[in-house]
């Protein structure tokens, strides 16, 4: 493994297990840095902390918010609440797919530049359907304005 | 205070995404521009961020209030500012055409605001604001001048119950808790607000976040817990930084620590970020995420009150539950009591979202009737449709039928219908809504959510959704509906945990009040809402057609031809019904059956 990178896991080390923090914290911190939770980053942990590496694939396989593949350039994210369902959220995923070319079973595009994702609410039902695309909350979507979205990210 | 002029403006989720921050930057702009001419304007005006008013359908709403005299607007955006400061803050004259209108007062008037009193006015990001309101003087009380057991007497007594969806009295809670012996206790809020379609956790966080950790500390002096955590989603990243930041402020101002308020009692509170796991609602799988492992529920008894987090007593209540105990130990629990009805007291926040014109986030007395909620606050349905159900409680919960339209909103009267409170969720759907798909849509959320520990819930839950995938494709054969009925039962009555026991309503009461519509797709393979698009023939009316060609170039399968400016056709062996030809025609043409 390269210096830099055993560095950065070494730092997050001292600052959660260190501390006391669990496996989940840790989780979520060598995805903050990576992006994803790659293979030899939960090897290194599981030297280091003594815990066998099936216990945080348990964890990581467990929670939706983990990645054991890397995701694009811009995460999208379609709310797909209850609000958002009856308000026609599939009629914009549809169009997101089509728009990326993305096939049925795959999240990102070839090109890494974009991943689709959905979460079950965003709690902005009210704006309803939302989609959110790297943090920044879009309000009352159609397949549309969607298509406009996205060619601003294209670019 | 002469002279003083403020504006407010709305900065939950809702207003920053219809543009809150541009509205905003646009009023410190405006400000700093009029200041060259008149600095005694731009001196006295404070910008506060607020948290969520309540009526984010409006969003971005926006107060002016000089001397005083508070003006609301409604639609802000950012050009609509110069005006607004020109005219009202400058010239005195307020801008008539963009004021709320009497459906803002009628939605604000019918409701009793407990929780949300403060939301919308102070400034959640900081302490003094909270201080202002008789923030953290019930904290001070229950730890000066009263015994842990009076504090849980007050609370027995008020009748709270918890708001997270069991209803379970608080303050029994609490005394089986401190019942214990033990050398250590622990708090934990949960706001792990899993249900779609609920937000009022998120709200009361991002709006008032020190009143939940007030009532972190009111818990944890009850029960003698030195230690507490929150419990919060990842995906609400405002909530759990505002959150964080009226943690600092409690700290310096000597509220959270040791030795709170001068006292002997220490007690300290950390964030543990959820993982996204709708199952880390039910409290024993919370407990086991806490702890880092995967979030599987396991057996009650024993109960977290006995043998909870890390195997002490530990007791786990909801956002809106904490919220609640500042104003109890303030007014004490008969005004608490004298709100609500006969055996769910206070008040409940609700989302109250879906087809419905005044969509936003409302808080009402318990028992309110249906109806009251839907046309009085909710000012009906949206667009002028006919009411069909509302779905309250979650994926847990049921769908409750015009019929029962008078039935008053609190824990029993929902569940005498077979729906729940749940943690407030309220969806009204309309007559273009399908039952089926509704209960596909749940079903689709808790086999994706279960966590797969009992096979009842993991196996049940994935034939139950296969059985309405089938159902509205068309496919539906003779004694499904029965086979639903029989296996949802199964599934409720064997499961372990809370998900698992819940996960079958959306299915039982769609068939009990809806079944005509389970009817429909499987004997005639009609989806009466014309929702399911495997059942629905797509068709173009040549008489509204103006040739556009938008639908062709929508087709993925080529299944529309025509000439420009002609009408279109839809050739129907080709078509895979996927509607997008009916989504991106502007002309009405495109016909569903």
């Amino acid at each position: 493994m390269e210096n830099q990178k055993e560095e950065v896991l070494e730092g997050i080390y001292q600052k959660t297990v260190a501390h006391g923090d669990n496996i989940i914290t840790v989780l979520q911190e060598i995805q903050n840095a990576f992006g994803y939770v790659q293979e030899e980053s939960v090897n290194w942990f599981s030297t280091r902390t003594n815990i066998p590496a099936s216990k945080f694939y348990g964890v990581i396989t467990f929670y939706s918010q983990f990645h054991l593949t890397p995701r694009g350039k811009n995460i999208i994210t379609v709310c797909s609440g209850t609000v958002c369902h009856v308000k026609g959220a599939s009629r914009i995923i549809s169009r997101i797919r089509d728009d990326l070319k993305l096939a049925e079973d795959k999240p990102t595009t070839k090109d890494m530049l974009f991943t689709l994702e959905n979460v079950n609410c965003v709690g902005a039902c009210s704006i309803a359907p939302v989609v959110v695309v790297n943090e920044k909350v879009f309000g009352k979507m159609n397949p549309e304005k969607m298509s406009k979205t996205l060619k601003t990210y294209k670019e | 205070m002469n002279g003083e002029i403020i504006v407010n403006v709305c900065m939950g989720t809702g207003g920053i995404a219809a543009g809150a921050e541009m509205v905003m930057k646009a009023f410190q702009d405006e400000f700093a521009a009029a200041g060259l001419e008149n600095a005694t304007v731009q001196n006295r005006c404070k910008l506060h961020k607020v948290g969520c008013r309540g009526f984010c359908a409006k969003d971005v709403l926006v107060d002016i209030s000089v001397d005083g005299e508070v003006s609301t607007y409604q639609y802000i955006q950012e050009d609509m500012v110069k005006r607004l400061v020109r005219e009202h803050v400058v010239g005195g004259k307020p801008v008539k055409e963009w004021m709320a209108g009497d459906d803002y007062h009628i939605f604000h008037d019918n409701q009793t605001k407990v929780i949300l009193h403060d939301l919308g006015k102070i400034n959640p990001e900081s302490i003094d604001d909270y201080l202002t309101v008789d923030g953290y003087t019930a904290a001070r009380k229950a730890l000066t001048a009263m015994t842990a057991e009076e504090v849980i007497n007050e609370v027995k007594n008020s009748g709270l119950r918890g708001r997270g969806g069991g209803g379970f009295p608080t303050g029994l809670k609490w005394s089986l808790c401190a019942a214990n012996e033990a050398d250590q206790r622990y708090v934990i809020c949960n706001a792990d607000e899993g249900d779609p379609g609920a937000f009022m956790d998120r709200s009361v966080v991002e709006g008032n976040p020190h009143a939940v950790v007030e009532g972190m500390i009111i818990t944890a002096y009850a029960i003698g817990a030195t230690r507490g955590y929150v419990y919060i989603r990842a995906e609400y990243p405002l909530a759990v930084h505002r959150l964080r930041i009226a943690l600092d402020q409690a700290r310096e101002r000597g509220f959270l620590g040791e030795k709170l308020f001068g006292g002997s009692f220490d007690f300290d509170i950390k964030i543990k970020l959820g993982a996204g796991a709708f199952v880390c609602g039910e409290e024993t799988a919370l407990i086991a995420s806490i702890e880092g492992e995967r979030g599987m529920p396991r057996a009650k008894p024993p109960f977290p009150a006995n043998k909870g987090l890390w195997g002490k007593p530990t007791i786990i209540n909801n956002v809106e539950t904490l919220a609640n105990l500042p104003p109890i130990i303030n007014k004490g629990a008969e005004w608490f009591a004298s709100l609500g009805s006969e055996k769910s007291k206070g008040t409940k926040v609700i989302a109250l979202t879906g087809k419905i014109r005044n969509t936003g986030l409302i808080e009402i007395p318990m028992g309110m009737p249906l109806k009251d909620i839907i046309f009085k606050i909710g000012g009906g349905i949206e667009g002028d449709k006919l009411f069909k159900a509302v779905q309250t409680g979650g994926p847990s919960g049921g769908c409750i039928p015009q019929q029962f339209i008078d039935l008053p909103v609190d824990y029993e009267g929902l569940k005498s219908v077979g729906s729940m409170m749940g943690s407030g969720g309220m969806v009204v759907l309309d007559e273009t809504d399908c039952m089926v798909n509704i209960a596909k849509f749940f079903l689709t959320f808790t086999q994706e959510e279960s966590c797969g520990k009992c096979v009842p819930c993991r196996i049940g839950t994935k034939r139950l959704l296969e059985i309405l995938t089938r159902i509205t494709e068309g496919k539906g054969k003779k004694g499904d509906i029965e086979l639903l009925q029989e296996l949802a039962e199964d599934v409720r009555d064997s499961s372990l945990c809370g998900l698992g026991m819940s996960a079958p309503n959306p299915v039982i009461s769609t068939i009990k009040y809806f079944r005509h519509e389970y009817e429909a797709h499987i004997n005639r393979k009609k989806c009466p809402s014309k929702v399911c698009n495997k059942l629905l023939t797509f068709f173009i009316r040549p008489d509204q057609c103006v040739g556009c060609g938008m639908c062709a170039k929508a087709c993925s399968v080529k299944a529309v031809s025509g000439e420009l400016k002609q009408p279109h056709q839809i050739d129907n062996a080709l078509c895979i019904k996927c509607g997008s030809c009916y989504d991106v025609c502007k002309f009405n043409a495109v016909v569903k059956d």
